[in-house]
């Protein structure tokens, strides 16, 4: 369980997962593969219930009913549990900053604490360096969730999620939450992070213009299954094949249009 | 009848705190034609307690002020909670944003659409019963009548949202009120539910006040955009010229939003002027 090729890729071979035992087994993923480079910024897209989110839980050991097989960073994952250095190496960041952080922690607290079960000793001067390059000053340090706005409460979220050095960001939905305003921000400083530290993203977000925006690479889930994965340009000029992709794309445009 | 259906002068919706009074909205006038006025903003602006205010739904210790709430014949300021009882639905109604929390989850649909109709109106069962059905074909439901018997909870978001609208349109309201109507859907279903939404309100020519954080969508699907910022109208401009709003707070709002054709190595951080907070807000009578 050593993390040798600690280089932030991502391999899904064949993941199928699903929910229930019997006659009320419910399968959400449906077999599907997946590859995502180191530093890649990848995007999985799809309505809700197409399993999107499922994958991102089964790779962060949240899900346990799986089989197939994940390899993240060289490490092939079991079904069970998870290593110390998996989690020094993948952090996810939720969709909703309003339920992923404990009401009555302390922003110092939430981090210390991060910090202290993945072994760092500096922990002040770290809690003061996370909270720098998500962009909070140190007067956030002590305060409570309820006295942060949601793209606050996002911005320590995601300096949680950076607390281990990961290379490797899961990311659910984390601004469908959020104003359009405040939205940008948040991808901006997502943007800003991974190009400082090169960082691996795999995100999950029903909004194709997000995806655009944040990804190279995009998959788009129907059902379980990938129906079709195009790169930005193409989903740029409209060029999909798979007749789902093309309604996603079309209703996101007359969305904006 | 007159073609203005409802007629807000410098409403206020307030709410004492230990600290003093918060003021949601902050003196805003407006006026609502047969058309589709939408009300854009980011949350907190006030958009919400406009819509909620217009029907007196806003809760204690919340109260509105205003020079002038008039909706068709009757002054709002005056009216009673047993008046307002016989407005809402009747005459306003309401869609919320989440149709699973807006439906009551311990009644059929029939159950529910029957009794939209018969607290307003003196209709047998029966004839509620076809309304009902009616009314969900409209709203593009396939199988009438199987849906008639299932639960909220055995219907997806956008059939819930349908439903929602079908129930809220049988007893023929002249005003709708549309809080986020389509925000808790996938985008997939958003414009099939807006689409119909548009087609019952234009066919009834019924008054739309549509309030949704997404400037994009309500440039689409209205005649009339009213920008709401710190609780004040701060721009009101025809929904097809918002791509040439003036205000730096509309530009901002507009610039943020990623957008797949016209990719932008940045996207554009809001600076907020506190000027904006203090200007005198613009009124869209």
């Amino acid at each position: 369980m050593n993390m040798a090729n600690d280089n932030g890729a991502i391999d899904i071979r064949n993941l199928r997962v699903w929910f229930g035992e019997g006659a009320a087994r419910n399968v959400a993923v449906k077999g599907m593969n997946l590859a995502v480079g180191a530093g890649e910024s990848f995007g999985l897209v799809g309505e809700s219930g197409s399993g999107k989110s499922t994958v991102l839980r089964a790779i962060a050991g949240l899900v346990e009913s799986w089989d197939g097989s994940i390899t993240v960073g060289g490490e092939s994952l079991r079904q069970k549990g998870r290593s110390k250095a998996f989690y020094k190496t993948v952090q996810m960041v939720f969709q909703d900053p309003y339920a992923s952080l404990h009401p009555r922690h302390t922003v110092d607290r939430v981090l210390g604490e991060t910090l202290q079960l993945h072994g760092f000793s500096d922990i002040d001067a770290r809690i003061t360096r996370l909270l720098d390059s998500v962009g909070l000053g140190g007067g956030f340090r002590f305060r409570y969730p309820h006295q942060l706005s949601g793209g606050q409460r996002q911005r320590v979220a995601i300096a949680r999620a950076l607390a281990p050095e990961p290379r490797i960001l899961l990311l659910d939905e984390p601004t469908s939450a959020l104003d359009v305003s405040v939205q940008a921000e948040i991808l901006n400083l997502l943007s800003d992070l991974r190009s400082e530290m090169g960082l691996t993203y795999l995100m999950v977000s029903h909004d194709l213009g997000v995806v655009g925006h944040m990804c190279g690479q995009v998959a788009v889930m129907q059902q379980g299954e990938i129906v079709e994965e195009l790169g930005v340009a193409e989903m740029r000029k409209l060029q999909a094949n798979h007749p789902y992709t093309k309604h996603l794309l079309e209703s996101s445009l007359g969305a904006i249009r | 009848m007159s073609d203005t259906l409802l007629d807000v002068e410098n409403l206020w919706v307030r709410f004492p705190t230990r600290n003093g009074i918060f003021d949601a909205v902050r003196g805003i006038s407006f006026s609502l034609g047969r058309e589709r006025l939408g009300i854009v903003g980011e949350s907190g602006s006030g958009k919400s307690m406009t819509g909620r205010a217009v029907l007196k739904l806003i809760r204690k210790p919340g109260f509105v002020e205003a020079d002038k709430m008039q909706m068709g014949e009757t002054d709002l300021l005056t009216a009673s909670e047993r008046d307002m009882r016989a407005i809402r639905g009747r005459h306003a109604a309401m869609i919320m944003q989440d149709p699973k929390f807006s439906l009551n989850p311990v009644m059929t649909v029939e159950q529910q659409m029957v009794e939209a109709l018969t607290t307003h109106e003196r209709v047998s069962r029966r004839e509620a019963r076809s309304r009902a059905l009616e009314m969900l074909d409209a709203v593009a439901i396939r199988e009438p009548e199987r849906v008639l018997r299932l639960y909220p909870h055995e219907v997806s978001g956008g059939m819930g949202q349908r439903i929602m609208i079908a129930m809220m349109l049988i007893p023929d309201p002249e005003i709708l009120i549309a809080d986020e109507p389509t925000s808790a859907l996938d985008v997939s279903v958003q414009l099939q539910v807006l689409e119909i939404m548009d087609k019952l309100v234009k066919d009834r020519g019924m008054g739309l006040i549509f309030i949704s954080h997404d400037l994009n969508l309500v440039a689409n699907f209205c005649d009339r955009v009213a920008v709401m910022y710190a609780g004040r109208i701060v721009e009101v401009c025809e929904a097809g010229k918002l791509q040439e709003a003036q205000h730096p707070y509309t530009r901002g709002l507009l610039n943020a939003v990623p957008d797949l054709e016209h990719p932008r190595d940045r996207l554009e951080v809001l600076e907020r002027d506190p000027a904006w907070r203090e200007a005198p807000s613009v009124s869209a009578r």
